[in-house]
């Protein structure tokens, strides 16, 4: 798909279908009619200026953020039409935020059982041997089960957010700026811990990003956002081929050279 | 979407285990139950296999207990195999496979032991609170001396800010319950004074206990409860936040930024809070001694006049400045004690009020041997 018809929707099975989205802080419109699909089994990359409103897109569509008008729809169902159908709906997403939201007053295992004691009726033998499993995915050693949040360096706090977001082994998962605050090192491993995630387990994953490391790496897929709307979306190759002046901004900038760079040479 | 089932179909002299349907977390207890069934074959054939090319649909919870199975059924060194796994599901059992078996969390050490270690703990804490008070007094009192130093880096902004908070605005709660008390006070005594006739003895007790004690003990409580919390929670959320390793950074003291007009806005604070406390207190005793005693006020008024001296008013005025630096240094000092989670903030507040009110009533106790000696 090409930048030009941004905001044609994707016919493809689309597993997040936002319509005609409108939000607003007031007076203020920060999202303004946006369309956006999201198609089963990418991992889509969500980019935009600082203050455009990215997470308040994926703040809206996982209903922490009131819409003004407009439709979400997740695994073909409308989040509007009832209360039972969300509940259904939010046991098989799972949410990185960005600072990890962690409990702190749970050790590691704690908040990784919290969601799966709540929801599913399973042994204690069970549930700590998933832990384990979750831990190991995420590429933690298994000693940090009973530290508590406090104790975790910030890559590790993401890590252990990120298997508490896949403890109910979700269908979709929503990154907000996952590598942010990670060294170089850390965030492509979160990258590569990402891309694989979302084969073994056949995530579908909405990233919000500015890292273009990851977007490169990871991404299956790119969406722009600007002001209130959807920009371009398309592949990073699409992405550098646009004449938008924020996407030439963007992609063609100083810091992406240096990652094409990167790239090509490696 | 269909079920987990695990079928046992004889293989020639071993046994296939079929699992076909759902494998995945919503169904669980089903899966746990099938495959603990499962696991007691263990040993009884020499040849298991496991077959999942029937499963539809299979998750890190099914395909755990798949691995769980097999790791259970190799015995004797003869590995247990997972037949017909499709190329989807290869990868996340392959991932499965790599968690380590770890031996449950072990127990913890027994009851006794946890109770004595607590025992031994509190008591070093005790050790470390007066201690960690002792250093924030020690600091406080630096801080004031360097502000004689340099009036200019005084923060009267802040100060005033706080004097808001905790004088202005704890104004109506605080004349409203003294006023209440000194109503009790008076009826009670009034109750039983009556019967020896002594009704209008009320007035000496009043007077005297309102001024003395009452008004500044209720006063340092409810300040305690009041404010001594809200410093808490506020320095202990900045410490959370590192806020204060922040400004440790950019070269200011916290004592001097955050503490010092904390401490001046409640040492101001206090002296006007019990004072306008005392004076509810006796106009409330007044009211009832009236109403319900029949102690005309004129009457009231001028055995005040003969009952009361400067000396129980300054007593009990002499106290209040003290009490507000007491209940600021615990404040302070428990807020800066909270660790990262949100339960050390709840922790430290509650212990902030709980040893603020301790040592307000412990100071009250101080106060009154002193001045019974001085005879005053």
């Amino acid at each position: 798909m090409s930048p030009a018809d941004a905001n044609t929707p994707m016919t493809k099975d689309a597993i997040i279908r936002v319509q005609d989205l409108t939000v607003a802080f007031g007076s203020r419109k920060v999202l303004d009619g946006l369309n956006l699909d999201v198609a089963r089994g990418e991992i889509l990359g969500f980019v935009g200026a600082s203050g455009a409103g990215k997470s308040v897109l994926m703040r809206t569509i996982i209903g922490l953020v009131p819409k003004v008008s407009g439709k979400i729809e997740v695994f073909g169902t409308d989040l509007d039409s009832s209360e039972k159908e969300r509940r259904n709906i939010e046991r098989r997403w799972g949410i990185l935020f960005q600072h990890g939201a962690l409990f702190s007053s749970l050790n590691v295992r704690q908040n990784i059982q919290f969601p799966v004691r709540e929801y599913l009726k399973v042994s204690q033998r069970l549930l700590d041997e998933i832990t384990m499993a979750k831990l190991a995915m995420v590429g933690l050693k298994p000693e940090v089960v009973e530290r508590f949040p406090s104790e975790l360096s910030g890559g590790m706090i993401k890590r252990v957010a990120l298997a508490r977001a896949l403890a109910l082994d979700p269908e979709i998962v929503f990154l907000d700026e996952p590598t942010s605050g990670l060294d170089p090192i850390g965030a492509g491993d979160f990258d590569e811990l990402v891309r694989t995630l979302q084969r073994t387990l056949g995530l579908t994953v909405f990233m919000v990003t500015h890292d273009l490391d990851s977007l490169h790496t990871a991404c299956d897929r790119i969406a722009v956002l600007g002001s209130g709307k959807i920009i371009a979306q398309g592949t990073m190759a699409d992405m550098q081929a646009a004449t938008h002046p924020w996407l030439r901004e963007y992609f063609h900038g100083k810091r992406a050279r240096a990652v094409l760079d990167q790239q090509a040479s490696a | 979407m269909s079920a987990p089932t695990l079928e046992q179909v004889a293989k020639g002299d071993g046994l296939a285990l079929c699992a076909a349907g759902a494998w995945t977390s919503a169904s669980a207890p089903l899966m746990e139950k099938l495959v603990a069934d499962a696991e007691k074959l263990s040993g009884s054939r020499p040849n298991i296999s496991i077959d999942v090319s029937q499963v539809a649909k299979l998750d890190t919870f099914g395909a755990w207990l798949i691995e769980r199975l097999r790791r259970t059924l190799t015995v004797g060194g003869q590995e247990t195999e997972i037949a017909g796994l499709s190329e989807n599901y290869a990868s996340l059992v392959d991932e499965v496979r790599k968690v380590k078996p770890r031996a449950a969390p072990g127990r913890g050490p027994n009851g006794i032991v946890v109770a004595l270690d607590g025992i031994g703990r509190n008591i070093y804490g005790v050790g470390e609170t007066l201690l960690s008070l002792v250093d924030m007094i020690g600091a406080v009192i630096a801080a004031w001396f360097r502000i004689w130093l340099h009036p200019s880096r005084f923060r009267l902004t802040s100060m005033v800010h706080h004097l808001q908070q905790v004088c202005w605005n704890a104004v109506p709660i605080v004349v409203l319950i003294t006023f209440l008390i000194g109503c009790i006070v008076a009826q009670q005594g009034i109750f039983h004074f009556r019967k020896f006739g002594a009704d209008v003895f009320v007035v000496d007790m009043l007077g005297i206990l309102v001024l003395r004690e009452l008004g500044v003990l209720l006063v340092a409580i409810m300040v305690a409860g009041r404010s001594g919390s809200a410093y808490t929670a506020e320095l202990g959320s900045m410490k959370m936040r590192e806020e204060i390793d922040a400004l440790r950074t950019m070269g200011f003291d916290p004592v001097e930024v955050l503490i010092l007009p904390r401490m001046m806005a409640l040492v101001l604070a206090m002296p006007i809070l019990a004072f306008l406390g005392a004076m509810a207190a006796l106009y409330g005793g007044g009211l009832v001694a009236w109403m319900y005693g029949g102690v005309d006020p004129s009457t009231f008024l001028s055995r005040l006049r003969e009952v009361l001296s400067i000396n129980h008013f300054v007593v009990g005025m002499a106290k209040a400045p003290v009490m507000a630096m007491v209940i600021g240094i615990v404040a302070c000092v428990e807020g800066l004690a909270v660790k990262g989670s949100a339960e050390s903030l709840g922790q430290h507040t509650t212990a902030s009020v709980v040893k603020g009110i301790f040592f307000v009533i412990v100071m009250d106790g101080v106060f009154a041997i002193f001045f019974a000696s001085l005879g005053i």
